[in-house]
């Protein structure tokens, strides 16, 4: 028995959400008395295929194969099933990110294995029993989800369980399966990344805005407050119907669902299907000129007032913190 | 050119959220059910692909009659004819399972459904279908072009996507962005009540996950206001407080 994570690379490196995977992956290893193992696909040089030690894995599979350069939903999901009956593993973790969300379902039918994504804490083993709770009804509510299967596969949410350092010699060793030619056929012929912009879905910190903005030229200072903070910006659903703002800054029941440490609010009123996707934030920070807008009800801390009054002086207060 | 298009029957967006018989059950008391708004996507994007005679949509759904209404919705949009697969799912596994068992007696080139379903929010069961099907799957998409013989599909990543080509048969999962949700017109859901509805029953599956227990969020502490003119405070409190930043 052994625990399998799966650690994505990205230009040849791991992003937070990777460590802290690995992290939740080596609590469940210790409740098992079992060992960790990562797996990692594409090109990784060796020191921070070493670096995963540190949060607890004790072996690195490296797969550095010309033909997987590119994520391929079909051949990465036969590569990591692959590695998990090489390593015989009985739990498998991934981050619950845009890819992981792909590869899950596929590893967990190769292996007849049941899954839970979205997970947000650690399983509970009680009575033989494996339940995990995740998020159900876009964050209005959790579902405590028992997996009866030999075999789990756990997708879990960015920052749900934060990052745990504990140090261990990881080894690195080089596992090349056999890629079915026909698991290939899904080609990648191309990347557009900002790169100077932090991805929404795993972010810390979010700034979103809402109609209260008036219009797309407003989002100047939402930038420069998110930029000041190093959180990303988000919008409401109006505001990318509108055009306003991409759709992938949409979050909400039908945009994406967040769960960052800290998100705020400004010029949104917070409709029922914008607080599903928000709900989880630890923190929530509401700025509206509305006193009757029901975002306050659930927010932490909240500003009545003009966002183009009170934005400005939070970007001041913040150079000001940072200076 | 023949698509599949998935449908799950979900809670209405407003809906507020509470169980019964000891949080165990969705309780679904005065709840009005919609077509998943993600497969809605999915299904206005089949049937622009399909526009001119080009080819038929078939949307499938895996429920008991009590979804009929979503499909009929679903037919009232824009698709052809509709296949509900009788059974009460269980999980995304056993939707799977049905969906491709029924996919492989019918001869399709493509198979969409959205992102996931906004109940269970699992983002599960297009990738399972492929593996099902052994055929590409690639999950939460924001544009998909076809030319006849091969697909040209944006694929959400993040801080941006990835531009991806497919050919032969595959399955994808939609985002927003796919397509513009349709709205069904009179003529739409007039011809919708005599469109083809086929029923055929579910096969057997060893089930492998079950919903033990539901818990709504705790409720959140009463909000601390700052004043307006005071707001350089919330970064004091940000910092030294919630310890955020």
């Amino acid at each position: 028995m052994s625990v399998l994570v799966y650690v994505e690379q990205v230009d040849g490196k791991f992003k937070k959400s990777v460590f802290e995977a690995v992290s939740y992956a080596k609590a469940i290893a210790d409740k098992q008395n079992s060992n960790l193992t990562a797996i990692s696909i594409g090109n990784v040089d060796e020191q921070s295929l070493k670096e995963l030690g540190q949060y607890g894995a004790s072996k690195v599979l490296n797969v550095a194969n010309e033909q997987l350069k590119n994520f391929v939903n079909q051949a990465y999901a036969a590569v990591i099933a692959a590695a998990a009956e090489k390593e015989s593993a009985d739990v498998i973790v991934l981050s619950n990110s845009f890819s992981g969300k792909g590869l899950a379902p596929r590893i967990a039918v190769k292996l007849k294995a049941g899954l839970v994504d979205g997970a947000v804490e650690m399983p509970q083993l009680e009575g033989g029993k494996f339940l995990v709770k995740k998020t159900a009804f876009s964050g209005k509510a959790f579902a405590i989800t028992e997996l009866t299967s030999a075999i789990k596969v756990i997708a879990l949410n960015p920052n749900a369980f934060g990052v745990k350092e504990n140090p261990a010699e990881a080894s690195v060793e080089t596992f090349s399966p056999e890629i079915k030619p026909t698991d290939l056929t899904a080609i990648v012929k191309e990347i557009v990344r900002a790169t100077n912009k932090i991805s929404l879905p795993d972010a810390e910190l979010v700034v979103s805005a809402g109609r209260g903005l008036k219009g797309p030229e407003n989002w100047g200072m939402i930038e420069e407050l998110a930029g000041l903070l190093g959180a990303a910006t988000a919008c409401s659903k109006p505001v990318s119907d509108a055009d306003w703002r991409p759709h992938s800054e949409h979050v909400g029941q039908t945009g994406i669902a967040i769960s960052p440490n800290l998100y705020i609010a400004i010029g949104i009123s917070g409709a029922i299907q914008h607080l599903a996707g928000v709900s989880s934030s630890k923190v929530i920070v509401v700025i509206n000129k509305d006193p009757e807008a029901p975002f306050f009800k659930v927010a932490d801390y909240g500003i009545v007032g003009d966002a183009f009054e009170v934005v400005p002086k939070l970007i001041e207060a913040l150079k000001a913190h940072k200076g | 050119m023949k698509i599949l298009v998935c449908i799950s029957n979900v809670p209405d967006t407003t809906t507020k959220i509470t169980f019964t018989n000891d949080n165990t059950q969705f309780n679904t008391s005065g709840v009005q059910f919609i077509v998943n708004p993600y497969d809605e996507i999915a299904l206005s994007r089949a049937i622009e692909l399909c526009e001119g005679g080009k080819g038929t949509v078939t949307v499938v759904n895996v429920g008991e009659s009590s979804t009929e209404p979503t499909i009929r919705k679903a037919l009232a949009i824009g698709a052809d004819d509709a296949v509900r697969i009788n059974a009460l799912p269980r999980d995304a596994y056993f939707t799977a399972y049905q969906i491709a068992e029924y996919a492989k007696t019918a001869d399709f080139d493509i198979i969409l459904c959205g992102r996931e379903s906004i109940d269970y929010n699992g983002s599960q069961v297009a990738a399972m279908v492929g593996e099902f099907l052994d055929i590409p799957s690639i999950s939460i998409i924001k544009k998909l072009d076809f030319d006849g013989t091969t697909a040209t599909i944006d694929r959400e990543i993040e801080g941006g996507k990835e531009i991806i080509t497919v050919t032969g048969k595959f399955i994808a999962s939609c985002a927003e962005g796919t397509a513009e949700p349709k709205i069904p017109n009179m003529r739409g859901i007039m011809s919708a009540r005599t469109k083809p509805l086929q029923v055929v029953e579910a096969k057997e599956i060893a089930q492998l996950s079950s919903v033990q227990q539901f818990e709504t969020p705790a409720p959140r502490g009463a909000v601390k206001l700052i004043p307006a003119e005071d707001a350089a405070k919330l970064i004091d409190l940000l910092h030294q407080e919630a310890k955020v930043i």
